[in-house]
């Protein structure tokens, strides 16, 4: 990444998102044209005006056909992107280094997923033909290895373990009550959380994100042009991915209390953006609340928490949406749902709603700098993306 | 002259116990418990470990022969010798035969080693007897390896054998049957009792022998009561007759024979004198002398370590899942993929001998093996390294109770390797409720899944048991 990155380059000025849901009655097209509309009205374009899109899917469909096809943009270019939980934010990311290029003035970024048309419980993707030795483990159970492991290094009982989880459960859960756009919009108790069903132990069915359908799109222009479109557009101030070599699978010095990858993707964003300080810098972030010891792993990766510490901060409240640094106040993964393609770019678009004073209920008290964390992969081998955006120019 | 070299046996884990037969079908049972394969356990993974015993703190290089010898192969078309030479890391260059069907195969085996060379014989059985039947209730499942050889490290001499061909239906499976039929046990066991006193009293008399000289005899004969019958024609006291193991292990098919002769081993001393008779369709005898080298040989786990580390709380309804015999609600999961078969070739010295890479300029052993470092980016700087053998422990754990397992939920750890390395696998033969940061575990060969017919083995790690778990 050259020194400065993208900061300031490059700029949302329109956003859409559906509602994530078990949308039994919408197609993965309803569910594009849908966000992709809803993004044009609020930018006040018409959809000829795009010039190119990225469109970001993981499993529910191939090659940029998948959009062009509901859409029928008249033969822009429109690629296909993929990078398992992250692809909404690669498909965000791409689109804005086209943009800061020179090579489009005007572009959209999509992502969508239809997770329930499977038929099977949590996510299932396909696999590569194999010898078939690794285990064919859950998406719970790769990310409960984060659990017992961090309980250990800390000095954690499984009780005290399980009321943090819990308390990020049911923070993610309180949040997305004041969310009309969430899967689940109910407030649910911690005694529910905690007896909930076991999943992979010590993870039970509550402290995992919902599985949904949904799409979220972005259109994206250079900051010099942004205020013809709107007064309040939102700048991207950092953009960093970090795909990891597979530590956690080979390495022994690798401890399932951190991943290596939102390490890497933190340094690079906050050294593009110029931030020294997060906890204190950043108003508000939208994290890969996947699973919860994700979400507890996340605040110490992103110096949100001092190592060992973020447990501690889960059960002051520093992370509610009253606290001292609001982190999913859109209900997150958890309870916004989490339809794989589009989950990235739902998140930028709380910082959007955020930033333009339209976040209804769960409003925060005008942030200025939000940062979205999107992981795609597991403990132990992931890709980490990180975005920084903000209110005003620098 | 000719002999025993080394022994070693396996068990598996779990033993069901008759009464549960008994409680399930609401009949009267017989007493006692069964071993019976784990859901990821069959007559090659259990031959494999029954070697890994034998083969304990040996050199495995020069064994010129395999004899591997089972009535339930995996495939009635395929091979498994390729499998066992490649998880033992033998030499490819390995002479093998396999014998299947009869039940005699396993002592025939023994027989058939030449003098000059070294045999390792493998003997294993995993029989399904049909529920509800006596077959269900006194199978089990087990193996027993011997390496034969001569030598000073000849732990028992192979002083004479002998061989009947007999033919007579008494039990049988057809190429299309799933379970065991068998004649009314009057037919066999009289047919049995006539071939022994025609024969065994002959083969004692060449041998210059009476039967009160022989420390122990071995007997496997049709059914359960046969052996007794045959011991007393044969004038022997009750401390000459080698436990038949009905009630710790059931009736292990070819292998039968062979664990009793591994049991029999385990408490012999020097000078001692051994006779098998094993039957089926004709009788095997092998007379046994038992030398000094028997005090010099490391311990096994053998029958005996393996009867130590059991669970019997496993139910009959575990069982009819393992086996297939009744069908389950499918969880909502994918089903396993077919393995690739170019995948498995490109791999299966890698993954069937469990052998890694260590890089040569960081010395990190890595699993799978990898071409590029995972610790210092060295490329192509690696070196073979097998995992084997070594102790782990484990670095955490998860119980996956959405993973698609017969035997949910699957346990699966992030093993740490004494000497390096890291693996994440399942772990079997284990209690949810005993899985915790920095247990000891080993690996263990398994069958990992059976997708569109293709048996697939790798490794697991299993807890490191002294005895019995609680």
């Amino acid at each position: 990444m050259s020194k400065k990155g993208i900061t300031d380059k490059v700029a949302v000025i329109g956003m859409g998102c559906t509602r994530f849901a078990e949308h039994w009655d919408k197609s993965v097209d309803d569910l594009l044209v849908e966000a992709a509309y809803e993004a044009f009205t609020d930018a006040g374009i018409e959809p000829s005006d795009v010039e190119a899109a990225w469109l970001g899917t993981m499993i529910s469909g191939y090659a940029g056909i998948t959009l062009s096809g509901p859409l029928k943009t008249q033969f822009i270019p429109v690629t296909r992107v993929e990078n398992m939980c992250a692809t909404g934010s690669e498909a965000f990311r791409n689109a804005c280094y086209a943009v800061a290029s020179g090579a489009y003035d005007i572009v959209l970024a999509i992502g969508v997923e239809k997770l329930k048309d499977s038929g099977y419980s949590g996510l299932n993707a396909p696999r590569p033909a194999s010898d078939g030795t690794s285990p064919n483990i859950s998406a719970p159970a790769s990310f409960s290895f984060l659990a017992p492991a961090y309980y250990n290094k800390y000095g954690l009982s499984d009780e005290q373990g399980r009321e943090v989880l819990s308390k990020i459960a049911w923070k993610n859960h309180y949040n997305g009550s004041l969310n009309p756009k969430a899967q689940y919009r109910n407030e649910v108790s911690m005694e529910k959380i905690t007896k909930s069903p076991m999943v992979a132990a010590p993870l039970g069915i509550m402290d995992c994100s919902g599985v949904a359908d949904g799409a979220a799109a972005a259109i994206i222009v250079r900051s010099e042009d942004a205020q013809k479109y709107r007064k309040d557009p939102m700048y991207v101030k950092a953009l960093s991915i970090a795909a990891g070599p597979g530590d956690g699978k080979l390495r022994q010095d690798y401890d399932f209390t951190t991943f290596k990858e939102n390490v890497a993707a933190a340094q690079a964003a906050y050294k593009q953006a110029g931030i020294q300080n997060p906890r204190k810098e950043i108003d508000m972030a939208e994290v890969h609340d996947c699973f919860t010891p994700t979400e507890l792993v996340i605040y110490e990766d992103l110096g949100f928490s001092e190592r060992g510490q973020g447990w501690k901060d889960v059960l002051k409240g520093v992370f509610e949406l009253g606290g001292e640094l609001p982190i999913n106040p859109d209900g997150g993964l958890k309870s916004f749902g989490h339809p794989i393609g589009a989950s990235g770019l739902r998140m930028l678009y709380e910082m959007y709603l955020q930033f333009q004073g339209k976040a209804g209920k769960r409003q925060l008290d005008d942030p200025k700098i939000g940062l979205t964390h999107n992981l795609g992969g597991t403990p132990m081998q992931c890709v980490s993306f990180i975005s920084i955006v903000g209110k005003e120019i620098s | 002259m000719k002999g025993i070299i080394s022994y070693g046996a396996y068990i598996p884990y779990n033993r069901l116990q008759r009464k549960k037969i008994g409680e399930f079908f609401n009949k009267p049972v017989f007493g006692g418990e069964k071993a019976i394969a784990g859901y990821d356990e069959d007559s090659v993974s259990m031959g494999v470990e029954s070697a890994i015993d034998c083969l304990a703190e040996m050199e495995a290089t020069n064994i010129d022969r395999i004899y591997y010898t089972t009535t339930s192969a995996p495939y009635k078309e395929k091979g498994s010798v390729s499998t066992i030479t490649a998880a033992l890391n033998l030499t490819a260059n390995i002479h093998a035969i396999e014998a299947a069907s009869s039940l005699r195969s396993g002592t025939s085996a023994i027989m058939a080693a030449n003098e000059s060379e070294k045999t390792l014989v493998i003997t294993a059985d995993c029989r399904i007897g049909a529920p509800t039947g006596q077959n269900e209730q006194w199978f089990g499942d087990g193996a027993a390896s011997f390496l034969i050889g001569s030598g000073e490290d000849v732990i028992a001499e192979i002083v004479d054998s002998g061989t009947v061909q007999g033919e007579i239906i008494t039990a049988w499976r057809s190429q299309g049957d799933s379970f065991t039929q068998d004649w009314e046990e009057r037919l066999g066991t009289t047919v049995f009792l006539d071939q022994v006193k025609s024969n065994v009293q002959p083969f004692l008399e060449k041998n210059n022998l009476t039967a009160d000289a022989l420390t122990k005899v071995i007997i496997s004969g049709p059914g359960t009561r046969a052996h007794t019958a045959a011991a007393r024609s044969l004038g022997l006291q009750t401390h000459q007759i080698q436990d038949p193991l009905f009630d710790k292990v059931g009736r292990t098919g070819n292998a039968h024979a062979p664990m009793m002769m591994v049991s029999a081993l385990e408490s012999a001393q020097p000078n001692d004198q051994l006779l098998i008779i094993n039957f089926a369709e004709g009788l095997d005898m092998i007379l046994l002398k038992v030398t000094e080298a028997i005090t010099q040989l490391t311990q096994r786990k053998g029958v005996k370590g393996y009867l130590e580390r059991k669970s019997d709380k496993v139910t009959y309804s575990d069982y009819l899942k393992w086996r297939n015999l009744i069908e389950t609600e499918p969880p909502r999961r994918p089903d396993t993929d077919r393995p690739s078969a170019p995948a498995l070739y490109r791999g299966y010295r890698q993954n069937l001998s469990f052998t890694g890479s260590k890089c040569k300029s960081c010395g990190t052993p890595q699993f799978p093996k990898q071409r590029v470092c995972v610790q210092c980016q060295a490329k192509d700087e690696m070196e073979d390294y097998r995992f084997v053998g070594q102790s782990a422990k484990v670095t955490t754990f998860t119980l996956d109770h959405l993973a698609a397992s017969p035997a949910p939920p699957m346990i699966v750890a992030v093993i740490d390797f004494e000497k390096g390395g890291r693996i994440i696998c399942e772990v079997t033969d284990c209690n949810p409720k005993e899985i915790k940061i920095g247990m000891n575990v080993e690996m263990t060969f398994r069958r990992l899944s059976e997708a569109g017919g293709i048996s697939n083995y790798f490794w697991k790690a299993r807890p490191i048991r002294q005895k019995e778990s609680s």
